[in-house]
């Protein structure tokens, strides 16, 4: 057993009663991730989509989570009430089945940070844009044990690493980037 | 670099089955925004009096609004423009929810479409990919069927499509074209019928850019808490189940009947039962916090939603209850049909009947309920079956076309279009100016800054003034309110000036795409409107980077206003055409109106034959407008013999 510490764990909590569709998360998202910052608004840049379906009654706020290269079955299906939904209104994995979360210009991933910046931000901006309060922001500190430091990832760079060495594979992007690195 | 807007049009050709992307003028942004602005300038320039509305050269004119797809809040009404086969004029029409964003970001501003395809077909647009697809599949299909097929076929869930039901494909007058729960309505889908375009489908993953971004972020996140917060803006029908308002007021049936004791309490709580308890949800439209769309699942029928009055329009035209609508609008709203218009002319067909002049020979087991009977129409003239094929035409064309005294039913249209049912008793200068001088077929598209009643004491007008941040900077209209004391007397050059104020905001709106509901229509109910000329420059400077002030905007609302009018003279419009129904009000008053009605043109700077005269339309740089109907001879070098002449 390692040693246990205080970690502090972020969540947005989504509220579907709440959502009303109008995409302005997207909005908030697009913007605060564009390069420089609000210089533009995509929503296909976004780091959350809400998946809508009028005819369903549906409106799922999701976050992108993980990602992977391969689909998953995607066969379940869930009724709540008198709708039923796909597995895939719920789920934030960056996946080949859908185009939700892929970069529109490079495909590459598009994973949610929380908005993790310098100075901090006091909550995600889709949380700060939503004013019907579909999306709110808790942080919990809990127990967990100590990592090793050493697996300190930078996330996004390996996001990406990993998904070019599955669509490339690895000897053409160590190629690449050996003939980028004598450029 | 473009700021806002793309820059960019898609011209289509169905005919030819050409697909272009032109670069457009920068210059027009200053002149006319954009949205119904610049749709209005590709009209005088491209489609010229000759052209009917149904010939191939006739423009279909989505246009996404200027600010659409930035983070202003509330920006999503999309306009739609083509010569209207029911009024011959220039058709206005806007529909709120996703359309004009997505157009934005797949790179356009607008879609021209011009010709007619030999065979249905449907348009894809995505980014810069754009094509023509076979539509044969979905012919006869609704509203939902239709997006649901296409998007599936496509593979794109995402995809925001604006299509036509049935009542379009058969060139029914009253058709709306329809994207998701939001309806482009006042006649504009028999011309897509006519075009054989099933529908649009669009998608887009680019970005728009704006010239503060930063700056404009916060003010837009502070402005969607605000709208979100206010009950000063939204659609009040869809939080305030009080609806006394219409049923007490408004007139029932083909605009006939007013019951005043008709709402009571114990009606307004089976009504909030009935909405309550099959309502899935209030939906948004496209960056606004608000919930105007009521979606309902009534009973074993597909889901439907609704706004505003639209809940009435149904059930007012058979005399029945709510349930009655809820159990007809799914159906109505699938084929694609204007639930306003529509309604109006079922209830006149019932009305025919009932006066003997149509008969069981034009309606064969015409039932007896009037609820069945709306229904029963309602299929005829979506399928223009039997008298149906007739009735198709709108009220007053198909008056004419069935005679027998059948044009004396025609009492609630406005240059040949249908109007709210409103009959009342006394003139009110005000509407009255608007309504006669209206080109955009609904009073709810003209009425909206000012408020429509007094307040009865000093103390309630100060305290309303004091918080109207709504109020032109500079303007009088705090003075006009604060002594207005009854509704319909209020000085002729005041009248004037509230109207222009009025229109100028809808103008506005029509160019940036923003929402009436946050914005033109709304400040007449309570003052405590979100945007208003005060701070739309700030937003529309901050996105476009182009400085505007209230003056500024002020002078492009005057512009494409009076460009829409020089249109419409060009097609035919005069001062003979400047009315309203004539039953509009029991008291009227002709020489009044005749005074009133020359005071506004004079205010306008048009001639006594409702034209702007060649003086206006070279200050509000319209000179090419002016020099064209000289050479029509529509308008002559000075006009000011001709006034004293009338």
């Amino acid at each position: 057993m390692g040693e246990l510490v205080k970690k502090k764990v972020k969540v947005i909590k989504v509220n579907l009663g709440k959502c009303n569709g109008c995409r302005y998360c997207e909005i908030a998202c697009a913007a605060f991730h564009a390069n420089p910052r609000y210089s533009s608004i995509n929503p296909a840049r976004s780091r959350i989509r809400v998946v809508t379906d009028i005819y369903n009654d549906e409106l799922v706020p999701i976050r992108a989570t993980d990602y992977s290269k391969a689909e998953c079955d995607g066969r379940r299906v869930y009724t709540v009430g008198d709708k039923e939904y796909s597995e895939c209104s719920f789920c934030g994995t960056i996946c080949p089945a859908r185009d939700l979360f892929h970069e529109p210009d490079s495909g590459l991933p598009l994973k949610c940070d929380l908005c993790e910046s310098d100075p901090p931000q006091e909550e995600p901006l889709c949380v700060q844009a939503c004013a019907r309060d579909a999306l709110t922001y808790e942080e919990k500190e809990v127990l967990v044990e100590a990592e090793d430091e050493a697996q300190v990832r930078p996330a996004e760079m390996e996001l990406g690493l990993r998904s070019l060495i599955d669509k490339y594979g690895v000897a053409a992007l160590t190629d690449t980037f050996a003939r980028m690195k004598k450029g | 670099m473009r700021y806002a807007e793309t820059g960019f049009n898609l011209e289509v050709d169905l005919t030819k089955g050409n697909i272009e992307r032109v670069e457009t003028d920068p210059k027009l942004t200053e002149l006319y925004l954009g949205g119904q602005g610049t749709a209005a300038k590709l009209f005088w320039d491209r489609v010229p009096p000759e052209v009917k509305p149904f010939d191939p050269e006739n423009l279909l004119m989505f246009s996404a609004g200027l600010l659409h797809g930035t983070p202003v809040p509330g920006a999503n009404r999309t306009s739609v423009n083509t010569i209207s086969p029911a009024t011959g004029l220039f058709g206005h029409s806007l529909m709120g929810g996703f359309f004009g964003p997505e157009l934005k970001y797949a790179g356009y501003d607008k879609i021209i479409i011009r010709g007619k395809s030999p065979e249905l077909v449907y348009l894809w647009i995505h980014n810069d990919k754009v094509e023509i697809r076979d539509a044969s599949h979905l012919k006869g299909l609704g509203i939902n069927e239709t997006t649901k097929a296409i998007r599936q076929e496509l593979g794109e869930p995402r995809a925001q499509v604006a299509c036509i039901g049935p009542a379009g494909e058969n060139r029914v007058y009253t058709a709306s074209i329809d994207c998701g729960w939001s309806s482009a309505a006042r006649g504009i889908g028999p011309v897509m019928g006519d075009k054989r375009l099933k529908a649009i489908a669009v998608r887009g993953t680019k970005d728009i850019y704006v010239a503060h971004p930063q700056e404009l972020y916060e003010e837009c996140r502070k402005m969607y808490k605000k709208i979100n917060d206010s009950d000063g803006c939204g659609d009040w029908m869809a939080v305030d189940e009080d609806d006394s308002f219409h049923h007490n007021n408004f007139a029932w049936g083909n605009a006939r009947t007013r019951i005043k004791n008709y709402w009571s309490a114990e009606l307004q709580e089976r009504w909030t039962r009935w909405k309550y308890d099959n309502m899935d949800r209030q939906m948004g439209c496209f960056a606004c916090p608000k919930g105007c769309i009521n979606v309902i699942s009534w009973q074993d029928k597909p889901r439907f939603a609704y706004k505003c009055y639209g809940k009435d329009t149904y059930h007012m035209a058979a005399f029945k209850e709510l349930d009655y609508t809820y159990g007809m609008l799914g159906k109505a709203i699938n084929y694609g049909l204007d639930s306003y218009s529509t309604a109006q002319l079922l209830a006149f067909a019932v009305e025919l009947y009932e006066a003997g002049i149509l008969t069981d020979k034009d309606l064969p087991n015409f039932p007896k309920d009037s609820g069945d009977r709306i229904l029963y129409l309602m299929e005829m003239v979506v399928h223009r079956e039997g008298i149906g094929d007739t009735l198709a035409y709108g009220i007053t064309k198909a008056a004419k076309m069935i005679g027998k005294g059948a044009e004396k039913y025609d009492h609630n249209t406005v240059k040949g279009f249908e109007q709210l049912p409103i009959k009342l008793g006394k003139l009110n200068p005000a509407y009255f100016l608007m309504i006669a001088t209206a080109e955009k077929m609904a009073i709810t598209q003209i009425e909206g800054s000012f408020p429509q009643d007094p307040l009865p004491t000093i103390e309630e007008r100060q305290k309303f003034c004091d918080e109207w941040e709504a109020v032109p900077h500079g303007s009088k209209f705090k003075q006009y309110f604060m002594e207005w004391e009854k509704r319909n007397e209020i000085s002729d050059d005041r009248t004037c000036e509230i109207v222009d104020w009025n229109e100028t905001m809808h103008y506005v709106d029509d160019s940036t795409g923003l929402c009436g509901f946050v914005s033109s229509f709304r400040g007449q109910f309570g003052g405590k409107v979100a945007y208003h000329l005060n701070n739309v420059p700030k937003f529309v400077t901050l996105a476009t980077g182009i400085e505007f002030d209230t003056d500024g905007l002020w002078e492009i609302a005057r512009r494409n206003r009076t460009l829409i009018r020089a249109i419409n003279n060009r097609l035919g419009l005069r001062r003979i055409h400047d009315r309203p129904p004539e039953d509009h009000w029991a008291v009227r008053d002709e020489e009044y109106e005749q005074k009133l009605l020359s005071q506004y043109y004079e205010f306008r700077g048009w001639n006594m034959d409702a034209i702007p005269t060649k003086e206006t339309l070279y200050k509000l740089k319209l000179d090419y407008v002016a020099d064209e109907l000289i050479e029509r001879g529509i308008l002559t070098e000075d006009d000011s013999d001709k006034e004293k002449a009338l």
